[in-house]
Parts: C-alpha cells; structure tokens; sequence
C-alpha cells in the first residue's frame, strides 16, 4: 500500500513520466445490489424477529406487545427443554462420529492411487444427495419386517432392533443417518490439511525409524489440529440445526423422542402458527448456536492448537 | 521397499479404500434396486438384491403422471431463478469486498451460515401473506436467494482474492473505469471460481426442502417437497416411491461425480452449505 500513499516518488521514478493522479476507485457500486439482496432477505427477517418476538402474535388474531413474556414462557416449556437436550444428545454425537471417521477416511484418500479423483467423487455422494430422497431410502431400510437393516443384522447374529421407531433407539439411528451423510465434508477439510503439511517432517521420521502411528500422532496430527478445529465448527452448527433428515424420517417422533430445537420451532410456527413465541425460540436458538461455536473457540485456545492456516 | 512389501501395501490401500467408498455405493446401488423391482420382491424377506424381473413401471408412473411435469418445471424455474440471480449481483460483490478488503462484510455472510433456514421463513412467510404472492412461485424464488446469494459471494471473495491485481492495476491507471476493468479484466480470469459457485448454489437450491414445505401449495411444490408429500399418499409400495427419490436427486448425483473437482474445491474454500 506504500505506493498509493506516496506515489510522487514512487511511480514517477520507475516510469520517469509525470504522475497521473489516480485514486484507487470506488467498489461501492459493485456491493450496493448485493446488500440490497442481504438486507431484504436475510437482516430483513432478523430485524422482523426479534420485534415479534416481544409480541403476543399469532397468525389471524391482533398483535399485542408483551415484552420479554415469550422468552420467560422457554424455560418452564417441558417440551422445549426436552428439544434442547436431543438437540444437545444429536449434536455431540453427530460432531464426534464424522469427526472420527472423517480423519480415517482422509488418512486414507491422502495416498496416491489410480482413481482418485472417482472414488473421492463417489464417497461425497451422500452429502450433495437430495436430503429428503436419502431420507426415504433410509426409512425404508429401517423397516423393522422388511427393511435390508435388520437383515444385515441377522447376517451377523445379532437381533432385530425397532430403529427409528422406538424412542431409545431413535436418536443414535438418526445420527447413523447424520454421520453417514457428513463424514465426506470432515474429509474433504482434513484432507487438505494433509495435503498442506510440508513432506521434511515425514522424511525425517523415515529416517529415524518411526513407525507408522508415531508419525501419524506425533507429526499429522497435531499439524491439522486446526481443520480438525474448523471441521468440528462446521458440523456443529449444521448438527444444531439438521431438519431435512428429521423431518422426514420421523417427523420427531416417536412421541416427541426425537423433536429438536429446530422441529418444536417448526410445529409452533407453522402447526400452532403462533409467530411471536416462535420467534422467541429462533433467538434463544441463535444464541445457543453461538454460546456452542464460542465454547469451542475456548476450548481450542485452551489447548493452544497452533495456526497453521486456516481453510476458510 | 520390497515388492513383496509394495504389494501388502498396495493390497491394505486398496481393503481400506472399498471399506470407505462402500457406504455411500451399496446405498445407491440399493435405492436401484428397490426402485427397478416389483411390489412383491420389494416385500420378501430375505431382500431380493437383483430381481429376476425388473419393473422399469416405477419410473414410467412416476414420469407420466401430469403432475411430475409440474413439479419438475417448478424446480427447475425456482433453482434456476434463485442462481441465476445469485450470480448477477453476488460476483460482483465478491469482487467488490476482495478489493475493498472488506473483511467484515463477511459476518454477515456468516450469521447466514449460522442462522437456521426455518428462521427466515416466519418474518418472510407474513411478508409473502401480506404482499398477497403465496400461490405463486416467487416466495419460494426469493427464500431461496437466503441460500445461493451468500454462497456465490463467499465464494467469490475467495477466489477474486488470489487473482492477480497488475493487470487490474495497470489497467487502471490507463484510465479504465473501475466497471471496465470488472468486465473485460477480473471477470474473464474469474471463469473457473464463478462455475464453482454455479454448482453449488444449484446443488443447495435445488436440494433445498425445509423452505418448500412451508411456502408450497398444491401447484407450486419442488420436486423434494413432491417427494416427501408421496410417502403418506403411498406407503406401502416402495418400487415407485424409490423411483421417484431417485429421479430427484440423480441430476445432483450426477454433477457431483462429473464436477466432483470444482465441488470438493468450492467445499474446501469456503466450507458452505445452504439452509
């Protein structure tokens, strides 16, 4: 930036012309219709919220202010807290298992091998699917009689299970559903954090005779200790908020066993069509979003993961 | 190493690779099979892997109905609308906030990310009522815009930020107007990164369903929201609703495994996902 804050002496010695007094232009007319864009879609409805939130507002009756009525009806909501704590099962569990598997398949795709670029192509099919056709195929195979779940089981000695339809068995099904989907994403991120680390670290290993694992622990690791950091923010907030595959295989159910934050917001909105309360529930929701995203932030500034680069 | 030891090596490699591509494959090839088989195999127990008969009837019934026309015309207007606009005003934002290193501006894109899909649909779903558009397929053009618009921009502010500026510099001090050097200097080199955004603010469109099921009506659906609608009519014949799942989502399968290079790069860049 030093040359357009003293561009006499710079530009008119290497060129030898008189300078020609040039600002750098203005981007404002480039960014005007894409914030017009954001504004009305996206700071629009956020502005829109928080004043219903303080509403008494349901849809077809009159609207009366009752400021902060709604957000103290949340905590004694039984079936509100319940959705807090799915949410809060679901989501730990579907940031821990892609996390897991997601590592070892990128320890695996960072070989050299013919095909490469197919396979990888095939192995993040089920994150770009259409979420509610993988849905229907899953419901099917949860089919207690019928479905190719239960059959696989009894191919290993193991017996039926009820899947989505009981309630003990219904969250850690659809988190095998959520970490089926999202493994390739947690991949696809370590895999360029495998791909960024410099290859002396392994060559010096090599040579002192390092095994396998002792590489991997001791150099990989801790190098993509920061795509690890970003992969588990990623799939913590797509957890938080999952709805497709929910919504579609169970609707919440059985009973409310598996309703989260984000299915109890729709039935109140859009069941009930009671808006303001509705509303208050998509700010507590945020916040708890970001409450999660900082606890994170924390959690990896108090084991000092170095920054090696981020993806983003 | 040894050859021997090459070849243990290449054999692993090779175990571990079908353990990691065999989930997402043995689904596909199951969601075929169950869309290509008559009523009764799809009922058997054990499951009928490859039937005998194959019943190509699911998908002439899924095809033929009058409706599917509709549903598939909706989709491709409401996903095509939403990225087509994306692009026109989210490129040059992208290029826009690259050069006026505008860092900030990407919180906003951020609380986007964050924010959950059923959250713009309320304030939006009374603006639509109160406008008189529900019936139409505008609401669910303009909701869609809360996935495409953030993700070209992201996008885009990544890529315009490693383009070259000399030749954008040089340009501008031969007195080209800013909007002379967006159009025939930034934006030629910029080809590969807005294909990237094109993909994927497609994908996330034309995927999306948690907008539709509240802002469709019985002639506006998407093909996700058509889908879903299926399951109660038909719940017990699985052959043509597998068909109909798969017909959905095979667009998307396809660009994926053809464009899996500028999708895995998109991902990696940007790490989006719409809704």
């Amino acid at each position: 930036m030093s040359t357009i804050a003293e561009p006499a002496k710079v530009t008119a010695g290497a060129k030898g012309e008189p300078q020609r007094e040039w600002r750098p232009p203005s981007y404002w007319p480039f960014v005007a219709p894409a914030l017009i864009v954001v504004l009305a879609v996206i700071i629009f409805p956020w502005a829109y919220t928080i004043w219903m939130s303080l509403h008494e507002w349901k849809v077809g009756s009159p609207t009366t202010f009752v400021g902060l009525a709604n957000y103290i009806r949340l905590p004694s909501d039984a079936r509100f807290v319940e959705s807090v704590w799915h949410t809060l099962v679901y989501t730990a569990l579907s940031v821990a298992l892609p996390l897991l598997f997601g590592t070892l398949a990128a320890v695996v795709f960072h070989a050299k091998f013919p095909m490469r670029g197919f396979l990888r192509g095939l192995f993040i099919l089920p994150m770009m699917a259409t979420p509610v056709a993988i849905a229907l195929v899953w419901t099917m195979m949860f089919h207690p009689q019928l479905g190719i779940l239960n059959y696989l089981l009894s191919l290993i000695g193991l017996p039926p299970q009820l899947w989505v339809f009981h309630p003990a068995t219904v969250i850690p099904s659809l988190v095998m559903v959520e970490t089926w989907q999202w493994t390739p994403l947690v991949m696809l991120i370590v895999l360029g954090g495998l791909a960024a680390i410099p290859s002396e670290p392994y060559e010096s290993a090599l040579i002192d005779g390092a095994t396998r694992w002792q590489t991997f622990r001791y150099i990989s690791l801790p190098l993509i200790m920061p795509f690890l950091f970003i992969a588990s923010m990623i799939r913590m907030i797509d957890a938080v908020k999952s709805f497709d595959i929910i919504f579609a295989i169970t609707q919440g159910g059985p009973g409310s066993a598996s309703e989260t934050i984000n299915l109890y917001l729709y039935s109140v909105a859009f069941v009930y069509y009671d808006v303001g309360y509705a509303s208050a529930i998509v700010v507590v929701f945020f916040a708890l979003i970001v409450a999660l995203a900082g606890a994170l932030l924390h959690l990896r500034q108090r084991t000092h993961w170095n920054d090696a680069g981020g993806v983003a | 190493m040894s050859p021997l030891r090459r070849l243990l090596g290449n054999i692993g490699l090779a175990f571990a690779l079908i353990v990691i591509v065999s989930p997402a494959v043995l689904f596909f090839i199951w969601m075929l099979s169950l869309s290509v088989k008559f009523e009764i195999d799809n009922a058997s127990y054990p499951p009928v892997f490859i039937p005998e008969r194959f019943n190509w009837g699911n998908y002439a019934a899924v095809l033929d109905s009058k409706r599917f026309s509709t549903y598939f015309m909706n989709s491709l207007i409401v996903t095509g609308t939403a990225t087509a606009f994306a692009l026109l005003v989210g490129v040059p934002a992208g290029y826009g906030l690259a050069r006026m290193r505008a860092h900030k501006a990407a919180v906003v894109i951020l609380i986007a990310r964050i924010t959950p899909g059923l959250s713009y649909l309320i304030p939006l779903f009374l603006l639509f009522q109160w406008l008189g558009l529900l019936g139409t397929l505008w609401p669910q053009i303009i909701i869609h815009l809360v996935v495409t618009v953030p993700i070209v921009i992201w996008i885009m502010i990544g890529y315009f930020e490693t383009t070259p500026m000399e030749l954008e510099e040089s340009a501008l001090i031969d007195g080209a107007t800013s909007w002379q050097v967006f159009r025939y200097v930034a934006l030629p080199i910029a080809r590969p990164g807005i294909a990237v955004a094109f993909i994927l603010a497609v994908i996330f469109s034309w995927n999306n369903f948690v907008f539709g099921i509240v802002l469709a009506g019985r002639e506006t659906r998407t093909l996700p929201v058509a889908v879903y609608n299926m399951i109660s009519f038909d719940q017990l014949s699985w052959g043509p609703l597998a068909a109909a799942a798969l017909i959905v989502t095979l667009p998307v399968l396809l660009l994926t495994v053809f464009a899996q290079r500028q999708i895995v790069a998109g991902l990696t860049a940007g790490a989006v996902k719409g809704g």
